[in-house]
Formats: structure tokens, C-alpha cells, sequence
């Protein structure tokens, strides 16, 4: 049922945002490309397997038992990714303020389609 | 494995010292990161300091790519592999340098330095902190070459796309920022292909080394290989959109005309490292022939490359722009580089590389003799930035205003410009149309002999590639001839154009690297033959990557 839960959410979140990217205004594109991203991500993180109550950290240096614990793996790679969409996001953002600066229009072509 | 202390590399003096050799892999990574970091320090009106740092940067990574690729060429097996963290593979990262990753870095720094040179001749200061943003494009490009690891490749391939971005971006102006916007677009959502990709991988392999990755794949469930071939899929449609394969290609031809030209000659290289990145997975995957990896991606970049070669020599056939033309240039060799890989044929793909280099310059050099050429005819020369840059840090008026070079003058103006540029001009087309004597012919040959050679039952997809790659050569003739009379000998207010020292040396030696590939062809074509053979089959690099212990 998580699984369930989970995938359905992320195709959700990915389908609104392929169709928000395929918008002709910068600002929705922009919000298409977060949401992807955030369905990049939490697709990311769904990799090392659903689990409830399983740490990624170890408690106990003395003979763990990797079955307790979840893969620390996928969390590490998401917070990469993060980091790194985040930041392309913001620096989309400044592109887009420019282009509606130069052109003064909000068209992704630069100018208003006929 | 080669051990680069025990060949000599480094001298006496390292007795006194920490023994920096063994670290020599790392170099291309760290200085051009670390300069550009500092530079970031200094200001804006300090650019004559910056560009001799910047230069001298570029030139130290020419001289590190050069011992790394003689310290792999001089064994059959030549491969370095540097943990980082001394963390044994698949649980750290490590650094790979074998023959391709040597080769790829060596192109990559001497177009770097060429570029660079010219760009510091003027156009660095249209807008600021552009020596920065360079060092980090070619960091990014050499840890994409040399990484093991995908989820690195994948952290080097952003650190390149931003730098990439910020360059693309650099001298501003309407047509630069409607093109960086689709630009950025794209490459975010191959990103996000690429993590997808990832994902998918590391889910059913739990590996993220590549070498570890396609050991596991050897012995998947059904169930798991399904996965494993889906992601595999999703990551290589991230690297085909990066080496602009056709149907993925449309961004290519807007962007990289309207770069300033330093910049755009730089980013010749960034479709090579798609193409790179699908030349290793295929190389890796024929080592473990198990998981049909490559039975699975072979077809699809081998008629992506045809359809790619196709379309560049139609846009090459329709454009008269000179950067439009060497944009399509580019993606003629992307995708003939492309359908090579696709072939799996050792002597196609040695052909193919060698044909990669000589265009890869040319294509390069084209780019930086469009802006000169339209000095001829100042009267039709294209509008400059349209707009100036509005200044965000204090340091930025200086630079960011200045939208022409009046009175920044560098270097001798060169007589007999017109003639040097006329000559440059064809020894470009020589190598770029693949006409005797130069390298490109040499290339072609290579690679068509290689696709003819199969024995009697040839394949339709080998005639037709062999056609397509002679077709691609007939299209860049005449997109050039055009180009070349009516900028050189058609009548009309001409003036004599005004080339500068500085402007001249890099295309120069770009131009000379282009006639030197054909003087020593043999010891590259040797190189590149020991490197096809080599990665048809990659037992060597599995073993050295995977070693455990010191």
C-alpha cells in the first residue's frame, strides 16, 4: 500500500509538472521544473526500498545488523540533488527576470506567438 | 597498472619533498577548481593578472594531460586509478585515467588554452567574471572524463552545465538570454533523466561504480535486468540529448551560434562528452557480454548517429552564417562519433577518434575565425550586445559596460591579415570537409574502411553510414566554398581586416595541431588502434579499478 501510495504520488507530481513544462510562460515552466524536481527526488529516495521506523544512521558500532537499518545510500544522493536543482532552479529564476526585462514579454520564444 | 613514480615522471626532487606524483590523476580537477575559486577573490578591474593566471592555469593542464597520456600510452593495458580518499572501489569514488579519458583530456585542455587565449584578447571583459566561469566549464569536462563513478559523472556533468550556463550567457543581449533560457531548460530536464537513470541503476544493482555496476548486471533476475535495462535506457536518452543526437539535437544550432566565439569553440568539446559517456558504457558492457547491454543500446546510436550526420548536413547545407555552419559541423561529428560507437567495431571507433580530434580543433578554430572574418565587411557585421549589463558587485562597471574593444588594445596587429585569415580559413575547411591532405581526410578514410571491411554480407546500416559520412563531407564543402567566396572574394567595400597577435596564436595553434595530426599520423593512429582494441575489450580497466588493497 505505501508503495502504492508513493508511486502514484510521484507520477502525480511528475505529470503536473511535464505539462506545466511544456507551458508557453517562463513562470510556469519554472513551476513545472520545481515540481519535476521534486518528483526527481522523491523518486530518488523511494530506491533504497520503503521502509517505516529504519534508520539510515548506525546506533551501535558493535556488530550492526544491516536488516534494521534502511540504505543510506539514496538519502546522500537526494541531498546532492538538492542542493544542485535548487540552485539551477534559482539560477533559472534570474535568466527568466532577464529575458522578460529584455524582451518584455513572459513568452518563452521572447515574443508573443501571432 | 601503471605506477607514474616508478617511470620517472617527477625527478630527484621529490626525495625532499611529499611525493605529489601519484596525485597527478587529480590535477585536472583541482587547479582549474582552485584558480577559479581564487580568482573569484580578486577584483574585476585586475583582468591582465586573471588572464595570465587563466592562461597559465590552461597551460599546466596541457602539461598534465600530456604526462598522463604518455605514462598510459607506454604500456598495452595503460591504466591509472586514483581512489579518492584512498576508499577502495565500488565503496569510494575513484578517478580513471585510461588511453580515452588521457586522449579526451588532452583535446580538451589545448582547445581550452586556445580558446581562453583568445577569449583574453578581448571578449573576457564584456561581462564579468568570465575566466572563472571558464576554469570551472573545463573542470567540469575533465571530471566527467575521468570519474568512475555515474553519480559523480552525473555532479560533474552540472558543475559543467553551470559553467556552461554562465558562459553561454556572457556579453548578455536578447539573442544570448532567449537561447540560454531554452538552453537551460533543456539540460535541466536531462538531468532529471539522468538522476531518474541513476536511480533505476543503483535500485537494482545497489553499485554506483560503472565498472561494479555492469559486474553485477552480468547476473540479474529477469525481473531486475528489466529494470536494469529501462534505466539504462532513461540515462542514455540524458547523454544523447548531451551530444546532440538527432531528434534531440534542435538546441544545439540556437545556442552555440549566438555565443560570444571563444565561448562557443569551447563548447565543441561538451558533445563530445555525450558521446564519450556512451562510448564507455558500451566499452564496459562488452567486457561483460552477459547483460546485453550492448546488443541493446548498439542499433539505437548506431541509426541516432546516421540521422544526426543526416541533419547536420542539410542545416550545414542551408546555412550561410559562418557559426552557424561550424554548429552543424559539430553535430556532424557528434553523430558521426555516435554511429561509430553504435557499430562496436574497434577499427570504426579508432577511425572515428581520430576523426574526432582533427574536426574537434578545426570546428573550434572555425568558430573564432567567424568573429574576424566579419571585420572584413565592419558594414554587415551583426549588432554587438544590444544591451549593456547592469552592474551588480561594485568592481562590475569597468568591465560590464564596455560592449567593444575601443582602445583595449592587445598584442600587433598582423600584416597581411586578410591573407592569414584566408589561409586559416582553408585549412579549416581542408580538415573539416575531410579533403586531402589534412587530418579529416585521413579520418574518413579510417572510418569508412573500417565500415567496409566487414566481409562480404555487409549490412544495409554499414553502406548507408559509409554514405553518410561521404555525403557529410560533400555538405561541408559546399557550405564552406560558399562561405569562403562570399567572404573573401566577393567585391564590395572591403577593408583590410585588423588581426591582432593575440587573436592570431590561438587559431594558429589550433590550425597547427590540425597539419601536425597529419605529419604524425602513424603515432596517433597507432595510439588510437591500441586504444579501439583495448576497449573492445576492458578487462584490464575492470580488474585495476576493482583491485582491493593498496
Amino acid at each position: 500500500m505505501m508503495e502504492l501510495v508513493t508511486a502514484v504520488g510521484i507520477g502525480v507530481v511528475a505529470a503536473a509538472g511535464v505539462w506545466l513544462v511544456l507551458r508557453p510562460r517562463t513562470f510556469q515552466v519554472i513551476l513545472g521544473m520545481s515540481l519535476l524536481t521534486y518528483a526527481v527526488n522523491a523518486f530518488l529516495l523511494t530506491m533504497g526500498g520503503l521502509r517505516v521506523g529504519a534508520p539510515p544512521v548506525l546506533e551501535s558500532v558493535v556488530a550492526p545488523d544491516p536488516a534494521e537499518y534502511v540504505d543510506p545510500l539514496p538519502e546522500g544522493l537526494v541531498l546532492t540533488s538538492i542542493v544542485i536543482s535548487f540552485s539551477m532552479t534559482a539560477l533559472y529564476l534570474v535568466v527568466l527576470l532577464t529575458s522578460r526585462g529584455l524582451t518584455g514579454t513572459d513568452h518563452v520564444d521572447g515574443e508573443e506567438s501571432p | 597498472m601503471v605506477d607514474l613514480t616508478s617511470r620517472g615522471i617527477g625527478g630527484p626532487i621529490t626525495s625532499q619533498l611529499v611525493d605529489l606524483t601519484p596525485h597527478l590523476p587529480v590535477l585536472p580537477i583541482v587547479l582549474p577548481l582552485a584558480v577559479a575559486g581564487f580568482m573569484l577573490l580578486l577584483e574585476e578591474r585586475r583582468r591582465i593578472f586573471k588572464a595570465g593566471l587563466g592562461a597559465a592555469t590552461m597551460a599546466a593542464l596541457v602539461l598534465a594531460s600530456f604526462v598522463l597520456l604518455n605514462a598510459v600510452a607506454g604500456e598495452a593495458d595503460g591504466v591509472i586509478v586514483y581512489r579518492l580518499g584512498d576508499w577502495p572501489a565500488p565503496f569510494g569514488i575513484v578517478l580513471v585515467v585510461d588511453r580515452l579519458a588521457a586522449l579526451m583530456l588532452m583535446v580538451t585542455s589545448l582547445l581550452g588554452l586556445a580558446s581562453f587565449l583568445f577569449a583574453v584578447s578581448g571578449w573576457a571583459i564584456v561581462s564579468p567574471r568570465f575566466h572563472s566561469l571558464f576554469l570551472l566549464l573545463v573542470m567540469g569536462i575533465n571530471g566527467a572524463f575521468l570519474t568512475g563513478d555515474l553519480f559523480n559523472l552525473y555532479v560533474f556533468f552540472e558543475v559543467l552545465l553551470a559553467g556552461s550556463y554562465g558562459l553561454l550567457l556572457h556579453g548578455s543581449g536578447r539573442a544570448r538570454v532567449k537561447a540560454g533560457l531554452q538552453y537551460i531548460a533543456v539540460n535541466l530536464g536531462s538531468s532529471m533523466l539522468f538522476l531518474i537513470g541513476c536511480g533505476l541503476i543503483y535500485a537494482v544493482t545497489g553499485t554506483l561504480n560503472m565498472v561494479d555496476i555492469m559486474r553485477v548486471a552480468a547476473d540479474l533476475s529477469t525481473h531486475d535486468a528489466t529494470l536494469f535495462r529501462a534505466g539504462l535506457a532513461v540515462l542514455s536518452v540524458a547523454f544523447l540529448t548531451k551530444a546532440g543526437v538527432w531528434p534531440l539535437s534542435f538546441w544545439l544550432p540556437v545556442a552555440y551560434p549566438v555565443a560570444t566565439p571563444p565561448v562557443s569553440a569551447m563548447f565543441v568539446i561538451m558533445t563530445k562528452v555525450g558521446a564519450y559517456v556512451l562510448l564507455r558504457t558500451v566499452a564496459l558492457a562488452s567486457g561483460v557480454p552477459e547483460t546485453g547491454v550492448v546488443e541493446f543500446l548498439s542499433p539505437w546510436l548506431l541509426y541516432g548517429g546516421i540521422a544526426t550526420v543526416v541533419f547536420g548536413s542539410m542545416g550545414l547545407l542551408a546555412s550561410s552564417h559562418l557559426p552557424r555552419i561550424a554548429s552543424y559541423a559539430t553535430l556532424v561529428t557528434a553523430g558521426t562519433l555516435v554511429a561509430a560507437v553504435g557499430t562496436s567495431d574497434q577499427r570504426v571507433i579508432s577511425g572515428a577518434l581520430y576523426y574526432m580530434i582533427g574536426s574537434t580543433l578545426a570546428t573550434g578554430a572555425a568558430f573564432l575565425l567567424a568573429e574576424l572574418i566579419t571585420r572584413l565587411r565592419p558594414a554587415e557585421a551583426p549588432q554587438a550586445a544590444d544591451a549593456a549589463v547592469e552592474p551588480v558587485f561594485g568592481d562590475d562597471y569597468e568591465t560590464s559596460l564596455q560592449t567593444d574593444f575601443e582602445g583595449y588594445e592587445v598584442g600587433i596587429a598582423i600584416p597581411a591579415g586578410t591573407a592569414m585569415l584566408g589561409g586559416a580559413f582553408v585549412v579549416a575547411a581542408l580538415v573539416l570537409a575531410g579533403l586531402p591532405p589534412l587530418s579529416g581526410f585521413l579520418g574518413k578514410f579510417a572510418i569508412v574502411s573500417g565500415v567496409l571491411s566487414g566481409g562480404p554480407e555487409l549490412s544495409w546500416a554499414a553502406w548507408v553510414l559509409a554514405g553518410v559520412v561521404l555525403f557529410s563531407g560533400l555538405a561541408t564543402l559546399i557550405a564552406l566554398m560558399r562561405k569562403g567566396i562570399d567572404a573573401f572574394w566577393r567585391p564590395g567595400e572591403e577593408t583590410v581586416a585588423e588581426v591582432r597577435s593575440l587573436e592570431a596564436l590561438p587559431i594558429g595553434i589550433l590550425l597547427a595541431l590540425c597539419v601536425a595530426l597529419t605529419l604524425f599520423a602513424a603515432p596517433v593512429v597507432t595510439y588510437l588502434d591500441a586504444t579501439g582494441a583495448y576497449l573492445a575489450n576492458p578487462v584490464e580497466y575492470a580488474k585495476n579499478v576493482l583491485e582491493f588493497g593498496p
